[in-house]
């Protein structure tokens, strides 16, 4: 038997006993975005410590996966980031189709860089505003509720679902996109821009707003990379490292746009980081649709993608397809591979590894907000305890990612 | 590098890819702490000594993969050795990711925490701690991280059954 680890013995340090207090914040607290249970000592108003309770959240989703058919995980991969489902779905079908060396048409990875960039903007949205409302600006999380209303409409147009999309499958989409969907996606980016304009005249010339983020949360870029960090986080403390540009996956090379950087390290910089990151993914819809190609939105894998639903009625191979997928699943060559993303929060990546049946042997996933996490005590330790609102905010962490 | 066939086994992959900066590191280092190694699907995979993976890692880490990514495990029962890690290891300046790989014995999966070459791999140590019983030497803070103090067994050991003890 495996002897247990030791509970930590919350309490002072030693020889710090009649200063240092020890207090709880969480798990049910509202400026931790979940259920992040943090234990704090404190000397005064200075924290001193920080551990982390995470678990509250563990479903144990990479068990559940070992269980199921390749196919019948997708919709599992979307409730453990439901902030940005479609770039959960995108990883893992990513990762399944390099396993069985599928090739996806163009048009299929053209939607699915929209998609994901759609679901960018969403999760950006949400933590832009609930970090202005931990901070008091409480007017901004209305505004970005209503754009974010507006995307959860589009995903519903697309895949029938507002949060749980489960629209990109592995070899390729669900479904066509409804006819009339890139006319609704660009009349949504027209007036994207000074909805974003509007978010920021109201956040960064307000002086509050600037007091509370200018440099606090501080982070080097050498302890960013010491500590796994990534996305935003990463970028804002002077790393330029985007995924998306410098290892691109689904057709993301052959699109323009900027990375931002800045050297400060702070929320500030996080927040301005992030705010020319949602321009740069309206730039990359705008360039998805204006080049959107022609052509099946499913790669021509019978045995592995469902047929139409039109073909499955009307044609009996197309019938004999369906029916063997849904009951016995698909194969998949023996390998391992690991497949990585640039998701709203940083680094996503899945780890597959195949035994040659239909079940997935082993489903990691890697997911940033849980290594971000751990930069949290770097980056609070030593001030006040009031900014550890402002830095989790900051961080924009999903407790259901850390806890999968 | 794309084009490049799968390989598999120690002498392919030193003699297809012999310029490789991190095969070449490793075999500056200790040419004997390599075990076997694969490249499919465009990854490279480098199976190394139990005993010797802090200073593998430090030597990969010298050779520019500058950023820990993820480690994780494999149960293989009833197959011996049962436990296999997966450490993945990115290079920014490459832009390339490896991947170290470690086969531990059921009887003793014990290995050394990397943790001291990358403190982002406290956490995930502790997630495979607790998740596959597999302890890591020197680890700062090796205790549960998902389940619950008290909890008996580790979930995602394959004679664990999905629907846990009743």
């Amino acid at each position: 038997m495996i002897e247990q680890g030791v509970m930590p013995v919350l309490e002072p340090a030693e020889g710090a006993k009649d200063q240092h207090m020890v207090i709880n914040m969480g798990p049910q607290h509202p400026a931790t975005h979940g259920v992040l249970r943090l234990v704090l000592e404190i000397d005064g108003e200075i924290i001193v410590r920080i551990y982390p309770e995470i678990g509250y959240l563990h479903t144990g989703i990479e068990k559940t996966c070992e269980a199921k058919f390749y196919q019948q995980v997708v919709p599992l991969t979307d409730r453990i980031n439901y902030l940005d489902p479609l770039a959960n779905n995108l990883c893992y079908a990513l990762a399944v189709e390099k396993l069985l060396g599928l090739q996806i048409p163009p048009k299929a990875q053209w939607m699915r860089v929209l998609l994901a960039e759609l679901s960018r903007l969403n999760s950006h949205l949400i933590w832009l505003g609930t970090h202005a409302m931990d901070i008091g600006a409480l007017t901004v999380f209305l505004y970005t509720f209503r754009e974010r209303e507006d995307i959860l409409r589009l995903f519903e147009a697309v895949a029938g679902q507002r949060m749980m999309t489960s629209y990109i499958r592995i070899g390729g989409l669900a479904l066509e996109p409804p006819l009339d969907f890139l006319d609704r996606v660009q009349a949504f980016i027209r007036i994207l821009p000074e909805k974003i304009d509007e978010y920021a005249n109201l956040l960064t010339g307000n002086p509050i707003f600037r007091n509370r983020l200018k440099g606090v949360g501080l982070l080097s870029g050498e302890d960013a990379i010491a500590l796994g960090v990534t996305g935003p986080p990463l970028r804002a403390s002077g790393v330029d490292f985007d995924l998306r540009r410098d290892m691109p996956y689904s057709s993301y090379e052959k699109f323009q746009f900027q990375v931002p950087v800045s050297n400060d390290g702070d929320c500030w910089a996080r927040y301005e980081v992030r705010l020319v990151e949602m321009r740069e993914s309206i730039k990359i819809i705008q360039q998805a649709l204006d080049g959107m190609p022609e052509g099946p939105v499913k790669a021509d894998a019978p045995k592995i993608v469902l047929p139409d639903r039109e073909k499955m009625k009307t044609q009996m191979e197309a019938l004999i397809h369906h029916f063997k997928i849904v009951t016995e699943g698909f194969a998949v060559p023996a390998g391992e591979v690991f497949q990585s993303i640039e998701c709203g929060h940083g680094q996503m990546g899945y780890y597959v590894v195949s035994d040659g049946t239909a079940k997935p042997y082993r489903v990691h996933m890697r997911y940033p907000s849980f290594a971000t996490l751990q930069a949290l005590e770097t980056m609070c330790k030593g001030r006040m305890l009031a900014d550890l609102v402002a830095v989790i905010g900051s961080i924009d962490i999903v407790l259901g990612e850390i806890d999968r | 590098m794309s084009e490049t066939n799968p390989l598999f086994g120690k002498a392919a992959v030193l003699e297809g890819l012999p310029d490789h900066p991190a095969v070449k590191a490793i075999l500056a280092w200790n040419a004997e702490a390599l075990l076997d190694a694969k490249f499919d699907f465009d990854e490279l995979t480098l199976t190394i000594v139990p005993e010797q993976i802090r200073a593998a890692a430090a030597t990969v880490q010298a050779a520019g993969y500058n950023f820990f990514e993820d480690v994780t495990a494999v149960d293989w029962f009833p197959a011996s050795p049962r436990f296999q890690l997966s450490y993945h290891i990115l290079s920014f300046g490459m832009k390339e990711r490896i991947r170290l790989r470690v086969l531990l014995e059921e009887a003793s999966p014990v290995i050394d925490s990397i943790t001291p070459v990358w403190s982002g791999a406290n956490y995930y140590e502790r997630e495979v701690f607790d998740l596959f019983g597999i302890r890591f030497e020197e680890h700062p803070n090796l205790r549960r991280i998902m389940m619950p103090e008290e909890w008996q067994g580790h979930p995602l050991r394959k004679d664990y059954p999905v629907e846990g003890y009743r």
